[in-house]
């Protein structure tokens, strides 16, 4: 099993969900969240001065996949948060250790 | 032998007519005492009329000057300080509603129009005694005290909640509410009493130096924007200032609540025309006017500084506006209106970009910048552009024309008043705030411990948080 966590523009997250339902997943959590990587921020006005804002919104996607399904996941996601743009996000996959369906315990690549 | 009798007949008939008439007629000349009667009934009826329509528009202007407070300056406010701070910025100023009303109720209305002497007003309507549903002639003859009371209460509640922006998310709670009543019985009642009340060495009517302040631009701008500075110098800056970026939690929250009070200004202004006739028109007229154009002039000035027209540069530039035509209302033309409005959006705009950054003062929601610096403007301003055409302070000459009233009318003179007024605004809020400050700060201490500030007011002050978004 793996967890991939992809973070993504606000503007993609509805492509990036519907990308991922149709490519089989069935479920997701869905984060709101602020950073940046090599993107600069923006500026802002308060009082006639200006400051940088260097937290930038993003959504982050975070998936536990079972092993096969890992490319497939990865693929509809970069299809869907690609802009081409600076800001466009990451990916990240780690290995999961085990998981848990807490209604009716079970457990392994059967709780996902 | 039968026309004669048919002849007859016919003038008798003709000569009953207006016997007939004369009896059957209604008394078409009463007697005197009768007549004294119903002139005197209808006098009355005027009056009741003129009082319903002036009484009317007085008590909603009562009410829009509260709601200038709250929710208006609650909101804008509320929305320029951090997260953290929204609770206690809130609460400083409903504070005031409930502590000065009866502050008032008790001893305010008294020392502030009360006889007393040229300074400050005497004791005799403590506990409103003698404050009744008559009219008092020298406070809007057509409405009744108690009306004139409550109105000029809305003005006392909001005078001392403005200063709460210059020690913004920084003050105890506790300690702020002592201070501010203590100061509007030592700084606003007699600023109050020199300038409207009977007696008072500004009153208009008969003072030494007759001041022209038709809404308070002296009486509660001045001496707030000013105790303000005092405050902010004497507090100090906020843990962080200038080096953090502090920024509103809430632009929208500001942006409404600056709106309520533009609106609610209608009542802070026209509605101390003190009646419902051309006086309030021109009064309402110029609010208007001036907030508009002080808008525009602020956006225009920071789009030329900056590139960009800010949301809070536009709010700022209408509150500034509306506090600097606050004095004139009610003695200049609209056009003069605009012109004072674009001055003061163009000035405040300096004042809080440039002027403010210069000295390093943490005046945290521009108080001064925007209250004293626009009071002080207006209370001149007003001497200048006072005419007597829109409102003959001075009464009229032998050919009912009246009496030159600002320099443009060319009574020079009146700029001295206005200065003098404005001075003495200055002097008794930069003297009572100190001496309340020090007093305070010794004995209970208003600033927040850096745990405190760190922390929040809400929490600190309240044991509450404004936004429980997981709730």
């Amino acid at each position: 099993m793996v967890k991939i966590e992809a973070i993504v523009q606000t503007s993609r997250l509805d492509a990036v969900k519907e990308a991922l339902v149709e490519a089989g997943i069935e479920g997701m959590t869905i984060l709101e969240a602020r950073g940046h990587g090599r993107q600069k921020g923006h500026t802002e006005f308060y009082r006639g001065r200006e400051y940088s804002v260097d937290l930038l919104p993003k959504n982050k996607i975070e998936l536990v996949v079972k092993d096969e399904m890992k490319d497939k996941t990865v693929s509809a996601i970069l299809a869907a948060a690609r802009s081409g743009r600076i800001g466009d996000g990451k990916i990240f996959i780690s290995r999961v250790d085990d998981a848990i369906r807490i209604r009716n315990d079970e457990r392994g690549e059967a709780a996902l | 032998m039968l026309r004669r009798t048919i002849k007859l007949l016919f003038v008798s008939a003709l000569l009953a007519i207006p016997v007939i008439a004369l009896a059957v007629a209604p008394d078409l000349k009463p007697s005197p005492p009768a007549t004294q009667a119903q002139v005197a009934a209808l006098q009355q009826a005027i009056r009741a009329a003129q009082t319903s329509g002036d009484n009317a528009w007085v008590l909603v202007s009562a009410a829009l000057v509260l709601m200038m407070t709250a929710p208006g300056l609650v909101l804008f406010y509320g929305g320029l300080v951090r997260r953290k701070n929204i609770l206690g910025t809130m609460m400083q100023s409903f504070a005031m509603m409930g502590l000065i009303t009866v502050l008032w109720a008790v001893i305010g209305y008294s020392l502030a129009f009360g006889a007393g002497n040229g300074i400050i007003g005497g004791y005799e309507h403590a506990f409103l005694r003698g404050v009744s549903l008559a009219p008092n002639p020298n406070y809007g003859g057509t409405i009744p005290e108690q009306t004139y009371m409550i109105y000029q209460l809305m003005f006392a509640i909001i005078t001392p909640a403005l200063i709460t922006g210059a020690f913004a998310e920084r003050v105890k709670f506790s300690s702020m509410a002592v201070f501010l009543c203590l100061w509007s019985l030592i700084v606003y009642c007699p600023l109050a009493h020199m300038i409207w009340g009977v007696g008072g060495i500004l009153n208009i009517a008969g003072g030494r130096w007759p001041v022209l302040d038709f809404a308070g631009g002296t009486v509660v701008h001045i001496t707030s924007g000013v105790s303000a500075l005092v405050c902010a110098l004497y507090l100090g800056k906020r843990v962080g200032y200038p080096q953090q970026n502090i920024t509103p939690h809430s632009m929208v929250l500001s942006f409404i609540g600056a709106a309520m009070l533009w609106v609610g200004w209608f009542g802070f202004n026209a509605g101390s025309a003190l009646g419902a006739g051309p006086l309030a028109t021109s009064a309402f007229v110029n609010t208007q006017f001036a907030a508009a154009a002080a808008a525009i002039a602020w956006v225009i000035t920071e789009w030329m500084q900056n590139g960009k027209p800010t949301a809070l540069g536009a709010i700022s530039g209408a509150v500034a506006g509306l506090a600097t035509i606050t004095q004139a209302s009610g003695f200049v033309q609209p056009m003069s209106a605009l012109l004072i409005g674009a001055i003061a959006g163009v000035v405040c705009c300096f004042m809080v970009f440039r002027v403010k950054r210069f000295f390093g003062y943490d005046d945290s929601l521009d108080a001064f910048g925007v209250h004293g610096i626009g009071g002080t403007m207006g209370a001149l301003l007003t001497g200048l552009l006072a005419s007597g055409a829109i409102n003959a302070v001075y009464g009229n000459d032998a050919a009912g024309n009246p009496l030159a009233t600002g320099a443009i009318d060319g009574n020079w003179r009146q700029l001295l008043n206005q200065s003098i007024g404005a001075g003495l605004g200055w002097a008794f809020a930069i003297a009572g705030t100190l001496a309340l400050l020090f007093l305070v700060d010794k004995t209970m201490g208003l600033r927040l411990t850096a745990a405190d500030e760190s922390q929040g007011l809400d929490l600190s002050q309240h044991g509450e948080e404004g936004y429980d978004l997981n709730s």
